[in-house]
């Protein structure tokens, strides 16, 4: 069996599962934000249980309307405060935690093996620690406060297989972006992807956490890498009892519908072009294409690793005039460090404006929103029409280091030409 | 839900994603049929005139991808929208619309098949779908049993409630 179909034969008490055979899983966690919680609530209380299956094993984050901006999302917000506290769930308020898919691991709510699910799609991003997690509705997410189980459809298995070493400036966002291009936005609909190779195996956290959040952006049902040394790493001291890594790596004779082969050794950086995101072209080619808006953040790239490369490449220089630049630390924690480090302070003498942790302008219910005519170069998942404000705005997915380059530059720039153009 | 259903189509393109279905500014609303008057609304703004007196929506590949906001077929549901035939659904959004009593079927080849007004009849019992404007006939592979439990008892809130008595 391939690392998918072992989690989830664990998780439905089965030796073994295959590909089409719809199973009942046992879930380890479920999360729910101030989006999807409220109805997740609403819906909980109709089925008529008193009490969540397991109070240890529901979270709650708000991270979407942060902080409320207006009336109804107080209310909202509302709601789930006394959900929390009446069923005494684990809760991140505003300015405890930040963005749902980088608390979860960040504050040990995700370990390898766990069947994960929560009420928002880029719930598979938790593949990169060698868990199973998906995204589900609302109701669902009800259906499971209340009876701690979930059916799947066994997915069969995409493997995507990486070699060769990054250039300068290019990043496993590049790599992600590069492979959607290739296989469609509905390239691996209902698949499970397992990421694997030398690039995979050499590539940090942060970087796994970015293939593994985009994995829905074609489809995916999860993303998953198996766990090893660098994922202990992250993991201990914040997850407790991590379990033997060696049941969680694939068999040499697991099954997969196909193999796809990616080499980055001569990628270069990469542009998902409005408006889907395997609208896909190297930067060097999507020829001159100014920007009113940059955004650096959003549960993508919004960790210390990405604030660090658009800080080394905005360190000195100014955000040209007429653009916006914004930067969103992806969680209170990454917020201290880059303020450790001094991060703060170059993001703010480029001219760039540093805001709390949370959703932020991702996805266009709150702050940074584009006018009609607009364009934005963003280094978050989705360019969907009307996903960052105005149905007429235009939404450019690329790096933390090209989005930098591009507030600079006052236009899509590649990042590895900066130094000669600047 | 009834087996049968029969309605005039209207007839959407690949990926339609759950930002134009219901753009995240809306995510607020909390009354379903708030929700309803702006569905699909940056596609078509005459949508929800057309749809209220009920309608099938028929679309291409990964209709319904994106975010995980079940407020998407929610919408939908409230506009008039009685089921979504497509080639194929993202799965969420499958999982969604089944949880919310929303009928949703894949269905090959049927975004050449059909056009705008054409009048259509889906038997979800015996797995037929038929054109009565073509003349033109599809079998698909029918949804599971428990899957039309659900949509039966009209979704997996009330599915539920009845079964944990
Ligand atoms: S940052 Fe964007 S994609 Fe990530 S959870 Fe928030 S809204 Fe969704």
């Amino acid at each position: 069996m391939n690392i998918t179909e072992k989690i989830l034969a664990k998780a439905a008490g089965k030796k073994a599962v295959h590909p089409g055979e719809i199973v009942d899983a046992n879930v380890d966690m479920v999360m729910v934000h101030d989006l999807t919680g409220p109805l997740a609530v609403e819906a909980f209380k109709k089925i008529g249980v008193q009490k969540v299956w397991d109070n240890r094993k529901v979270v709650v984050i708000l991270d979407h309307q942060v902080p409320a901006e207006s009336v109804k999302a107080a209310e909202l917000h509302k709601t789930m405060r006394q959900f929390a506290k009446e069923q005494n769930l684990t809760f991140y308020d505003v300015g405890r935690g930040g963005i749902c898919h980088q608390v979860m691991p960040e504050k040990g709510h995700v370990s390898p093996g766990n069947v994960i699910v929560g009420a928002d799609s880029h719930t598979c991003t938790y593949g990169a620690f060698g868990a199973f997690a998906t995204g589900i509705g609302s109701t669902e997410a009800a259906a499971v406060f209340a009876t701690g189980k979930i059916w799947f459809k066994v997915p069969s298995a995409i493997k995507i297989n990486v070699t060769g070493s990054f250039q300068k400036f290019v990043t496993p966002k590049d790599l992600i972006l590069y492979i959607i291009g290739n296989l469609g936005v509905d390239g691996a609909i209902y698949k499970a992807v397992e990421f694997t190779g030398s690039t995979i195996e050499n590539m940090s956290i942060a970087g796994r956490m970015t293939l593994c959040n985009m994995a829905v952006e074609m489809g995916a049902k999860n993303g998953i890498i198996a766990p090893d040394e660098t994922t202990r790493r992250f993991l201990e001291g914040r997850a407790g009892g991590l379990p033997d890594f060696k049941a969680l790596q694939s068999d040499s004779d697991a099954e997969y519908e196909r193999t796809v082969e990616f080499d980055v050794s001569s990628m270069g950086p990469q542009v998902a072009c409005p408006s889907s995101v395997d609208n896909v072209k190297p930067v060097s080619e999507v020829g001159d294409v100014p920007v009113e808006q940059a955004f650096i953040g959003s549960c993508t790239n919004g960790r210390i690793e990405d604030l660090r490369v658009a800080a080394q490449i905005l360190k000195g220089k100014r955000v040209k005039d007429g653009v916006r630049a914004l930067v969103i630390p992806a969680s209170q924690e990454v917020w201290r460090q880059a303020m450790q480090e001094g991060l703060m302070e170059i993001f703010t003498d480029a001219g760039a404006i540093v805001c709390g942790s949370a959703c932020g302008p991702c996805l266009g219910g709150h702050i940074g929103l584009l006018a009609a005519g607009e364009t934005c170069v963003s280094s978050s998942n989705r360019n969907f029409i009307g996903r960052m404000g105005s149905t007429q705005a235009n939404v450019y997915l690329a790096s933390p280091a090209t989005v930098a380059a591009s507030a600079v530059m006052g236009k899509i720039t590649d990042p590895t030409t900066l130094e000669e153009t600047a | 839900m009834n087996s049968k259903i029969q309605a005039k189509t209207i007839v959407f393109g690949n990926n339609i994603d759950t930002d134009v279905i219901l753009p995240g500014k809306y995510l607020v609303l909390v009354d379903p049929n708030e929700l309803g008057k702006h569905a699909l609304e940056s596609l078509d703004t005459e949508f929800v005139q057309k749809a209220k007196d009920g309608v099938i929506l028929v679309g291409g590949k990964n209709f319904g991808c994106g975010s995980s906001r079940e407020q998407a077929p929610l919408a939908l549901k409230y506009s008039g929208v009685k089921c979504v035939i497509a080639e194929s659904f993202a799965r969420i959004f499958f999982r969604n619309a089944i949880n919310i009593g929303l009928p949703v079927i894949e269905c090959r080849g049927i975004s050449t098949a059909v056009k705008s007004g054409d009048e259509l009849v889906v038997d979800f019992e015996a797995g037929n779908i038929e054109n009565l404007s073509n003349g033109k006939k599809f079998h698909v592979e029918k949804l599971p049993p428990f899957i039309m439990e659900i949509l039966a008892d009209g979704g997996l809130i009330e599915h539920l409630r009845r079964k944990m008595k």
